[in-house]
């Protein structure tokens, strides 16, 4: 098993799924002559040529505008945003136009576009470009969202993204790039909608995903050595959301902390607390501790940003909280 | 205009209480002041007065139920007023059905992290002991509930259904079915889950150091008996009370040490109010004698023995055990030397006194008999140090070993 970046585990999803499939190409600012803003397409100008990476005005609405065009007629395009919050910029097609297609022209269409965007705080660049709305795009039927917290993952969800015949949008922290992991040689895909233990244990469930499952981790060590034994669920898919891995875990612990790195209201947290309010209800021993974003916009200066974002000190707190 | 009663906070730190019995029913009229109930605290037993006149319409908890602070516990009005509207949830609440939805608190609460929701009602327990309890035909209400606000939890189910006493540790070992040597494990009481978690607290918490010195006290013992001799039989005054009268005057040279510590200042108290502490069925309590410092002596006996005596029949009054600046304990009476207690947090200090006891004593070169006793003071080494405390204990000195002057102060 090689040991790579998340970096390179993107990387080189994209480009086998380029080499297998000649309708694969990708569009987005600075992927091209550039290699991409976080260095993940570096060599595909020079190897695929400017046809099937393409440099693009900046116009997010232009590249998901033509690349729902280009996926309308039998092509797959990979559109990139450089950051989630220039998303808003094109919400039209992502959240209006995509996911609704195949829907409204009964089957006739379909959409197998991927958007890949980069997510997340921590690398002070001020309010409006450190965001994590991940929940928003999920609040869509038609919409596949994925967001992988380790390198296996990365490579083997965005595969299978890339392969999907309808819309995904692939979320990717921005601070996440340089986490190393274990991927497996060769070909192999991880299905969009599942779910996974990344951490066994009896006493909490944590359930978690991107930045949030690297707090989780770190804050499951400490916790260990408290002899508190965490079991982390890694949502990995928002939509469709697998809660069977976290059922079948709060079933046997009881106790559950969700941690994101978005905004508690209305996120992904409130949503998994409902879901195991509605399907464990019987099993529920204490109620369920939300760890997620200060719920204001996301300060530039490094130390107010830090205290705004969601810490592993905050995940052992909520644990023992909930255990209380 | 009907008003609610609610259950009153008897402490800086009492989220919640028993209400232990009913002393009106439904129907019956109260006046303002009257006894309505008596709730049991993590300190004491007290009663809990009407704040209105009027009939009682609607007792809103039952008897058992623990109830946080400020959650209303009953309505009192004009019998013929309509009483839906100022309590529509607890009005409809049926006296034994557990499910009900727990009374609003009367504001949200401000805190956006994760609060218990106060919950009325005969007890608060989680979905999962419940059903566990329902599959095993427990009936909950003889469960206590270990979890946040009392709530019941799988652990204390499964400890129950184990047949260990609620609050029991958690890997209490089956004892061995030998030889009559049988251990027996008693329930702690809410006062005794109090002091642990309080004097638990202030040991961990608190950077202690510790000071004894020695006084002599022939004349304090000779005045005594003088002035016991003057008083009648159930106004004898005790050394313990010279000691708190002397204590008081000694703190108001020394505000630093009548004080307590409050985030990034000390908190220099104004009133010097001497808690003393006050062995109880169960623990101890400590009750409060205010402004010691400007009370004469027999004031402070007779306060003393009132409030020793309703703590002992778990009577005491929420004034009796709030707002002690600092506290003595004296296990004298036990044939105690010297001991050293735990602060009592927010105090700053604790003054701990031995026996007074009859020594040889050596004085310029001679060995002679003379009356001694012992007091060691805790103290906060955030608040205070060593050579201010010393100072403390020798200024104590002056009025212990010149008692007099204690009669005139």
């Amino acid at each position: 098993m090689a040991r790579i970046t998340i970096r390179e585990a993107i990387s080189q999803a994209l480009w086998e799924e380029m080499e297998r499939d000649p309708s694969v190409f990708i569009l987005g600012e600075e992927v091209g002559v550039w290699g991409g803003t976080y260095a993940v397409t570096k060599g595909f100008y020079d190897h695929f040529g400017a046809e099937r990476v393409r440099d693009t005005p900046i116009a997010e609405n232009a590249i998901l505008g033509s690349a729902i065009g280009a996926a309308l007629v039998g092509q797959r395009p990979i559109a990139e945003l450089m950051t989630i919050n220039f998303a808003f910029s094109a919400m039209d097609y992502i959240v209006n136009q995509a996911p609704k297609l195949r829907y409204m022209f009964g089957g006739q269409f379909r959409v197998p576009l991927v958007i890949r965007a980069v997510g997340g705080g921590g690398r002070q660049l001020g309010a409006t470009h450190s965001q994590t709305p991940d929940a928003i795009f999920a609040h869509f039927p038609g919409l596949k969202v994925v967001s992988p917290g380790t390198p296996e993952d990365a490579k083997g969800l965005l595969k299978s993204a890339i392969r999907s015949d309808d819309p995904v949008l692939f979320i990717e922290h921005a601070t996440m790039y340089q986490v190393r992991g274990e991927v497996p040689e060769g070909e192999y895909l991880i299905p969009i909608g599942k779910s996974k233990i990344q951490r066994q244990g009896s006493d909490v469930t944590i359930v978690a995903y991107s930045k949030g499952l690297e707090l989780s981790l770190k804050a499951a060590e400490e916790l260990a050595g408290e002899g508190i034994e965490a079991e982390i669920v890694d949502l990995r898919t928002l939509r469709p959301l697998d809660m069977q891995p976290v059922i079948e875990s709060f079933q046997k612990t009881n106790r559950a902390v969700v941690v994101e790195e978005g905004w508690k209201s209305y996120g992904v947290g409130s949503e998994v607390a409902a879901r195991i309010y509605e399907q464990a209800f019987d099993y529920v021993d204490a109620p369920v501790v939300r760890v997620a974003q200060k719920e204001v916009p996301l300060p530039y200066n490094r130390a107010l940003e830090q205290a705004a974002l969601p810490q592993v000190t905050d995940v052992v707190a909520a644990v023992k909280e909930v255990l209380r | 205009m009907a008003e609610t009663i609610a259950m009153p906070k008897l402490g800086f730190d009492m989220a919640e209480g028993t209400l232990v019995r009913w002393l009106k029913k439904e129907g019956e009229t109260v006046d303002k002041g009257e006894v309505l109930a008596e709730i049991e605290t993590d300190k004491a037993t007290v009663e809990v007065e009407s704040s209105a006149s009027g009939m009682v319409r609607k007792l809103l908890v039952d008897e058992g139920a623990v109830v946080p602070v400020s959650a209303p516990i009953a309505i009192v009005g004009a019998a013929d007023e309509e009483i839906d509207a100022i309590a529509p949830k607890a009005a409809s609440q049926p006296s034994a059905v557990s499910r009900q939805p727990a009374p609003e608190p009367s504001k949200p609460a401000p805190a956006p992290g994760p609060v218990s929701p106060p919950t009325a009602g005969p007890f608060k327990a989680s979905p999962l002991a419940r059903r566990i309890a329902t599959d095993h035909n427990l009936d909950l209400s003889r469960v206590t509930g270990s979890g946040p606000g009392g709530r019941i939890v799988r652990r204390d189910i499964e400890q129950a259904l184990a047949g260990v006493p609620p609050g029991a540790p958690l890997a209490a070992p089956a004892a061995p079915a030998a030889i009559g040597h049988d251990s027996r494990t008693v329930p702690l009481t809410r006062l005794r889950q109090a002091i642990g978690r309080r004097m638990g607290e202030s040991k961990t918490s608190i950077p202690h150091f510790y000071i004894t010195r020695e006084y002599k006290v022939d004349s304090l013992l000779d005045l005594r008996r003088q002035l016991n001799n003057m008083l009648p039989e159930d106004e004898k005054v005790s050394v313990n009370d010279f000691l708190i009268k002397a204590a008081a005057l000694t703190l108001r040279q020394f505000p630093n040490l009548n004080a307590s510590l409050h985030d990034e200042a000390v908190v220099q108290h104004g009133q010097v109010n001497v808690g003393v502490a006050v062995a109880v069925e169960g623990g101890l309590l400590t009750i409060v004698c205010r402004d010691a410092d400007q009370k004469p002596l027999r004031q402070i006996a007779a306060e003393v023995k009132f409030m020793a005596g309703r703590a002992r029949d778990g009577k005491v009054r929420p004034d009796d055990i709030e707002g002690s600046t600092i506290s003595i304990s004296n296990l004298g009476m036990y044939g105690v030397d010297e001991f050293i207690a735990i602060v009592n947090p927010p105090e700053a200090a604790i003054l701990a006194v031995g026996a007074a006891a009859e020594v040889p004593v050596v004085e310029n070169g001679v060995v002679k008999i003379g009356w001694r006793m012992k007091a060691t003071i805790s103290v906060d080494h955030r608040i205070s140090d060593g050579a201010e405390a010393a100072k403390f204990m020798q200024a104590l000195a002056v009025y212990l070993e010149e008692p007099l002057r204690l009669a005139i102060s």
